[in-house]
């Protein structure tokens, strides 16, 4: 009888962990860089909004329902070529970062268009009646009101792209998924399964709290 | 009134139509109009007549279909975006439903604006907004949240921050239409005193007659996108002229009860005249009999009116009527 966890290399699943800590933190970071304004962009050249353009609209919203419509383990390989040349290699965290963000942006930008829109129009229009331009509506109004929406979003983007990382595990990319894969799955070593999966599930209990707290202390409703 | 003054704000022929499908705003089929400096102006009308895309029209939320507006002169269509930006923190305006910002407290909420200029001292604006929260008396919620306030409480704050930049005039859209009456009272006691102390142009719209009758210098009476009557609020409300007034107002001009040869009359007197009994002295001195249908009396603006259907008999019939004319008694026949 082998004791507990025999095939666990608690080093390996260290690496394993800041890996998709790696993955995780660079991706979100620039998830929110990118999707934010994509956000603000859909929302505010929608029909009756500030900057109302309908032909732009489309164009935005086709192009983030086409990356969402792509499922994530097809777009990790189709962006490889890209990915290569934005960051000089496909493996590793620094080549899973452009497809989790290809891959999150777009979801987190539709998350932020939504929160916007519950903000009720008559802040815009008070923006509007005290001599606002159009950058202090956004960011002095429009954003603030929306944060406890964004922030909300925020988390579960963020959860979304720990899944995320765990797939793009199976082409290269390190991290607790590709653990679980190569040890958990394809060498029947069920503890090291397990181990993964603990630590896979404290991660995103643990972003959901988070996530909860900011919400609640934002929220003033 | 201000005769040799210049209007502060100016609609010529003013038309708002909306083209397309899902516009709630109704249109404004040509509006003129004048508002003077220190005058508290209101527009009535039931919903749909057009009285909230007017009031828009007066700081460039909403853009005419043709006609020109003007404010101090100054023509709203002609500005850059950036000189009715300018323009605009000179106008404030509060709203039905207050819109203040959720996220921030009272005291940020006020100073708002103040922070939207730019340039003002950290010092400045604190001062500033400490004087406009004493003003509407909630010093004591500065660091509350709009959710922990009442209607009441929203709404001044909405006036604290609609102040802010010192404008010289207040557009009101239905400022007091989601408070109980109690409320109303308290809100349009305080714009009433904000018009006199710093000599405030307020523009309000609203359906409510109360309202107009509480606080107003002059009214336009609004229908289906025209003014159909304007005037000093105790002429429009005494000797309501057409049917839409007399219909806010409750009138009736049929008449229900009536003898034989009687005509029947609407009398309505105002200031000096409420106070005299002339309804009995012209009737002892003429010998006419009469009587009353429908009597009211009340105060507009603090000037006590009164109003009376009756109907009249006797030889003597023209005599009373001019008598009546001569106490400063304005007559109406009513017809059968």
């Amino acid at each position: 009888m082998s004791p507990l966890f025999a095939n666990v290399d608690w080093a390996e699943i260290g690496k394993a962990t800041l890996e998709t800590l790696g993955m995780l933190g660079g991706s979100m970071l620039l998830t929110v860089v990118l999707g934010l304004p994509l956000g603000v962009l859909l929302f505010l050249t929608a029909r009756g909004q500030l900057l109302a353009s309908a032909g732009l609209h489309a164009a935005l919203a086709f192009a983030v329902n086409v990356l969402r419509s792509v499922p994530f383990i097809i777009l990790l390989i189709l962006m490889m070529p890209l990915t290569l040349a934005l960051v000089g290699t496909s493996l590793g965290v620094r080549g899973a970062i452009p497809p989790l963000v290809a891959g999150a942006a777009p979801f987190f930008a539709r998350l932020v268009e939504t929160a916007l829109r519950e903000v009720d129009p008559g802040v815009s229009q008070a923006a509007q009646a005290m001599g606002a331009r159009n950058d202090q509506i956004v960011l002095r109004f429009l954003l603030p009101e929306a944060l406890p929406g964004v922030l909300a979003g925020a988390t579960v983007t963020a959860i979304a792209l720990v899944s995320y990382t765990a797939m793009a595990g199976v082409v290269g990319a390190g991290g607790l998924g590709d653990l679980a894969v190569r040890f958990g799955y394809q060498r029947f070593q069920t503890d090291v399964m397990v181990v993964t999966v603990v630590l896979l599930l404290i991660l995103v209990q643990f972003l959901q709290m988070i996530g909860d707290r900011l919400v609640a202390r934002v929220s003033h409703r | 009134m201000t005769g040799a003054a210049k209007p502060r704000i100016e609609l010529v022929d003013a038309v708002k139509v909306f083209s397309g499908g899902d516009v709630e705003a109704a249109a404004v089929r040509g509006v003129s109009l004048r508002v003077w400096p220190g005058e508290v102006f209101g527009v009535i009308g039931q919903s749909g007549a057009g009285k909230s895309t007017l009031i828009r029209l007066m700081n460039a939320l909403e853009r005419p279909t043709s006609g020109r507006i003007f404010v101090d002169g100054e023509d709203l269509a002609a500005l850059s975006p950036a000189a009715l930006r300018r323009r605009r923190r000179r106008i404030g305006m509060i709203f039905q439903h207050f819109n203040l910002l959720q996220s921030k407290t009272v005291w940020d909420n006020v100073a708002v604006p103040l922070r939207l200029e730019g340039g003002l001292s950290a010092a400045t604006i604190k001062a500033r907004v400490d004087a406009l929260l004493e003003r509407v008396g909630l010093t004591a919620l500065a660091g509350h949240y709009p959710s922990q306030l009442s209607g009441g409480q929203k709404q001044r704050v909405g006036i604290a921050r609609a102040l802010a930049c010192e404008p010289k005039v207040l557009l009101c859209d239905e400022a007091t239409s989601a408070l109980d009456p109690e409320t109303t009272e308290q809100i349009l006691t305080l714009l009433g005193e904000l018009n006199r102390e710093l000599d405030l142009t307020v523009v309000l719209i609203t359906h409510e007659m109360d309202v107009v009758r509480r606080v107003c210098d002059r009214v336009a009476v609004m229908e289906a996108g025209k003014v159909v009557e304007t005037g000093e609020v105790v002429e429009v409300f005494l000797n309501a002229e057409s049917p839409v007034t007399r219909r806010m107002l409750g009138e009736d001009d049929r008449l229900p009860l009536r003898s034989g040869s009687a005509r029947a009359f609407r009398l309505t007197y105002r200031g000096e005249a409420a106070r005299a009994p002339f309804l009995s002295q012209t009737a002892k001195a003429t010998q006419i009999d009469f009587s009353l249908h429908l009597a009211r009396a009340g105060e507009i603006k603090g000037e006590p009116y009164g109003q009376l259907v009756v109907s009249m008999e006797g030889a003597r019939l023209d005599d009373a009527l001019a008598r009546f004319q001569a106490a400063g008694v304005h007559i109406r026949e009513l017809q059968p």
